[in-house]
């Protein structure tokens, strides 16, 4: 039997029961309970089950949970809550920023990733680092003026 | 107020005012509507409205999820009425709780009722007299029928409907702490997967249930005719079980489909039911008269949700519930009967939110498939979701339609004839309609009921296909036919503006081609066949914040198209800008529309924004594939949506009409965003396209 995978998410050491095999997504809305990572596709294509590992945006749908052994997974519940909100998160609903919400959980993560290497992007650069995401409901132009928006509150704040 | 003053829809249906709201003493508001979110942001102009008429704090309403335990049953959740239907309802039933509540107050502390003024649910009166809506809770009975006679507030008086409010759902969204169907656990909740073939209409031949052997988890195989699934203690589990199954399923036969790339040939030569949808008579046409003859294609699309469709069924022994993410749960709930053989009153349809929903997509069809595994678990939560393959391939697609439209123009350039004929499925196989179930399972069982094929409502019902097929201009005679196929190898049913995409893509391409074709300026040529006012402030309004006829970037074109959706609903009209660069791409779309009154103009411009973003998509990228034998566009890499790259810039302008009856936002810039786009491809290269999406293979062919 394997002795389980240690990783840290949202900054707390754990270990894992679920086999080497099972997709991150699943261990994090099944064993951890952590629902804010959506399923979407199941193959990487549309953004949903966006987190950051070590920093960096992934799939978690398919990603493996033994290639985030040893490393920080930071899901959309670990960048921010409703009394400590992330700038991403504020700004979305300032500009409101939204309509199903089903995708804005990965786009927090894509944004929060961008802003951490990037803290003042250009248009350019905000369209890139989201086009892994999809929205349906056609959100798109709020989600990006409140990517701005948090990009000027981080500035204030700095 | 007249005596024939009329209820709205939702009270008519359903009177009693404590089906739609009761007031606890701890000091809030239950509002109990029976329209449901679909991520229009549909509960916070309800909450909007019940506070405004009640004068309390937003805050205090709490919105108690749509049930067909208790909710009123106000049909379905679709065709942009639940502002005009739900909300007034909501409306006047708080006015009338109002003035039942003041009067108590009244009588208790001996003063007119006209003496007396609320704040936030505190009343107060001359002196220091002071009670509360909290404290007359259980004095004032709300189980009494709406009075359509109530008056509610002037709109003058209104303080919180009218303005932008923040959505009550969205934060829970962003921290991702407010659950989506998929997120709820029940205690014992176990999982459900169901295996469907790429071909509609295969049936299951043979099964190796070897093939399960030794999966971990697996509580039941359900195998009816067909329907192919099964319930594992885990989701993981069952996505195991659900890979195997695919391996040990052989399909035979099923419906021949079509050739995907030559759709108007066969639309026009299968069996259909021939109508009339409108006949104006005019004077015969005068000599000098010109006839133009053109063709439109839309192809089918699919709903493409983010979200794959969800349920949660359990089968007690006291009868069936459903938790879903329908538009409709009672016609859900009517279909599960028909189905199951139970009474109604057997069954409890609830809703929990889904994600984005843009007309009849799988929901539905996912209620029934956990209906269906939860039956061989009994006592036990079924949670099934679809896969992303399903989600695009199995759920009722929007309908291909080939349009053709012929118009007679005068010597003096005005337009004297006109004629539109569609060849189209039906628009609506909805549940809950028929004698028999709509639900994809219920035509795989080992005893299937009959494939339901897809109807349209007559036009006072919105109609289907024919929907915004009768031009709104001030033409003098016309003649507008439908042919609505009786085959169905690709199933249709209800999408976002139905008929009205591809039936408004048409008659703006067609506006704008005669306007060219005379060298007249296309918003000119509109307005002056045109008198209704408010369509003439839309146009004028749209094209002045686009500095219509100034000058246009290289390589780019714009283009004008208009429409009043379902020609009774919201005024839209469109100015897209296009890039022809490479594949083309839309860069900005300034819009303005008429919605009566806007309850939240906020979320009313949030609704036309993604509306046409969503229709900028389907009118550039989207077109649902397949071969002869399946559909092939079952991922997002072959069936692509407008991504963050390629969104244009959206401004929208409403036109105040806060006196006005509201109409609702959710469909009315789909058609015109399309057409604007086409119309911006031939301004910039002087080629028309009129088959969908507009490709630069589909440009490319148009000018050879």
């Amino acid at each position: 039997m394997e002795a389980g995978t240690r990783l840290t998410v949202n900054g707390a050491g754990l270990t894992v029961n679920a086999v080497p095999e099972t997709m991150l997504l699943d261990v994090l809305r099944g064993e951890l309970g952590l629902k804010a990572a959506r399923f979407g596709c199941g193959e990487g294509l549309c953004g949903a089950c966006r987190v950051l590992v070590d920093g960096h945006p992934v799939a978690s749908c398919n990603t493996p949970l033994w290639s985030v052994a040893g490393r920080a997974v930071t899901t959309p519940e670990g960048l921010g809550t409703a009394d400590a909100p992330h700038p991403v998160q504020a700004a979305l609903i300032a500009e409101q920023a939204a309509q199903c919400g089903y995708c804005i959980s990965g786009i927090v993560v894509s944004a929060a990733a961008l802003l951490a290497r990037s803290p003042d992007p250009d248009d350019a650069a905000i369209r890139a680092a989201l086009d892994p995401n999809l929205c349906r409901c056609g959100a798109h132009n709020r989600i990006l003026r409140a990517v701005r928006r948090a990009a000027a509150m981080r500035d204030r704040a700095a | 107020m007249s005596a024939e003053a009329v209820l709205p829809l939702g009270l008519r249906v359903t009177p009693q005012l404590d089906r739609w709201l009761s007031i606890a003493p701890e000091g809030h508001v239950t509002l109990s509507p029976g329209k449901v979110e679909i991520g229009q942001g549909i509960l916070t102009a309800l909450a909007q409205i019940c506070a405004d008429e009640l004068d309390i704090a937003i805050e205090r309403v709490r919105l108690r999820p749509a049930d067909t335990a208790a909710s009123p049953n106000e049909g379905v959740t679709s065709g942009s009425l639940s502002v005009s239907d739900c909300g007034l309802s909501v409306r006047l039933a708080a006015a009338q709780t109002r003035g039942l509540l003041l009067a108590e107050a009244a009588r208790l502390l001996s003063v007119p009722q006209e003496a007396l003024s609320v704040e936030d649910g505190a009343i107060t009166g001359p002196g220091n007299l002071a009670t509360s809506y909290w404290e007359l809770a259980d004095k004032v009975s709300l189980a009494r029928p709406a009075d359509p006679a109530v008056q509610p507030k002037a709109p003058g008086a209104r303080t919180l409907t009218g303005r932008p409010v923040p959505r009550i759902d969205l934060a829970g969204k962003v921290f991702g702490t407010r659950p989506f169907i998929h997120d709820l656990d029940e205690p014992g909740m176990v999982h459900g997967r169901v295996l469907r073939p790429l071909r509609p209409g295969a049936t299951l031949e043979s099964l190796d249930e070897a093939a399960l052997a030794g999966l971990d988890g697996l509580i039941a195989l359900v195998r009816d005719g067909s329907f192919l699934g099964l319930v594992c203690e885990s989701e993981v589990q069952a996505e195991a079980g659900l890979a195997r199954l695919a391996t040990a399923a052989r399909w035979a036969g099923g419906f021949p489909l079509p050739d995907q790339h030559d759709l108007s040939p066969w639309l026009q030569g299968e069996p259909a039911e021939a109508s009339i949808v409108d006949l104006r008579e005019g004077a015969a046409p005068s000599p000098g008269t010109r006839r133009l003859v053109r063709r439109y294609l839309k192809p089918y699309l699919a709903h493409a949700s983010i979200g794959p469709s969800c349920a949660i069924a359990t089968w007690a022994e006291d009868g069936l519930r459903v938790l879903t993410h329908s538009q409709g749960i009672f016609n859900l709930r009517a279909d599960l009967a028909l189905v199951f053989g139970l009474p109604e009153d057997g069954i409890v349809v609830g809703h929990a939110e889904g994600a984005g929903c843009y007309g009849h997509n799988g929901a539905d069809d996912a209620a029934l498939d956990a209906a269906l595994l939860a039956r061989a678990v009994p006592g036990r939560p079924v949670r099934l979701r679809w896969s992303r393959a399903d989600e695009l391939a199995r759920s009722p697609f929007g309908a291909a339609m080939a349009i053709e439209i012929a118009a007679e123009v005068g010597e003096d350039g005005r337009i004297a004839g006109w004629s539109h004929e569609i060849w189209s499925n039906g628009y609506v196989a909805r549940p809950g309609r028929a004698g028999s179930p709509a639900l994809l399972a219920s035509f795989d069982l080992e005893k299937p009921f009959p494939l339901y094929i897809s109807q349209d409502p007559p036009l006072a019902g919105g109609g289907g296909a024919q929907r915004n097929a009768v031009p709104l201009y001030d033409f003098p005679a016309w003649r507008i036919a439908k042919n609505r196929l009786l085959t169905m190898p690709l199933r249709t049913s209800s999408m976002r503006a139905l008929g009205a995409f591809g039936n408004v893509f048409a008659i703006e391409s067609m506006m704008d081609e005669i306007a060219h074709e005379q060298g007249e300026d296309p918003l000119a040529f509109r307005l002056r066949h045109l008198s209704d006012e408010r369509a003439r402030t839309v146009l004028e309004r749209a094209a002045a914040n686009a500095d219509w006829g100034g000058a246009v970037a290289e390589g780019r074109g714009r283009g004008l198209a208009f429409a009043r959706y379902k020609n009774t609903g919201a005024y839209c009209a469109v100015v897209a800008e296009i890039d022809l660069a490479a594949e083309p791409r839309a860069t900005q779309l300034w819009i303005a529309v008429d919605v009566g009154e806007a309850i939240n103009p906020d979320g009313v411009a949030n609704q036309i924004e993604g509306g046409a973003v969503q229709a900028t998509s389907w009118t550039l990228k989207e077109e649902v594939a397949f071969t002869r034998e399946e559909v092939t566009s079952a991922s997002w890499e072959s069936y692509p949506i407008l991504r963050f790259g390629e969104v244009p810039e959206v401004t929208v302008e409403i036109v105040p009409r806060l006196d006005l009856p509201p109409l609702g936002a959710g469909e009315c810039a789909q058609g015109p965003t399309a057409a604007a786009l086409a119309n911006a491809v031939h301004a910039a290269l002087g080629v028309r396209v009129r088959q969908m999406p507009i490709t630069r293979d589909r440009i490319i062919a148009a000018m050879e």
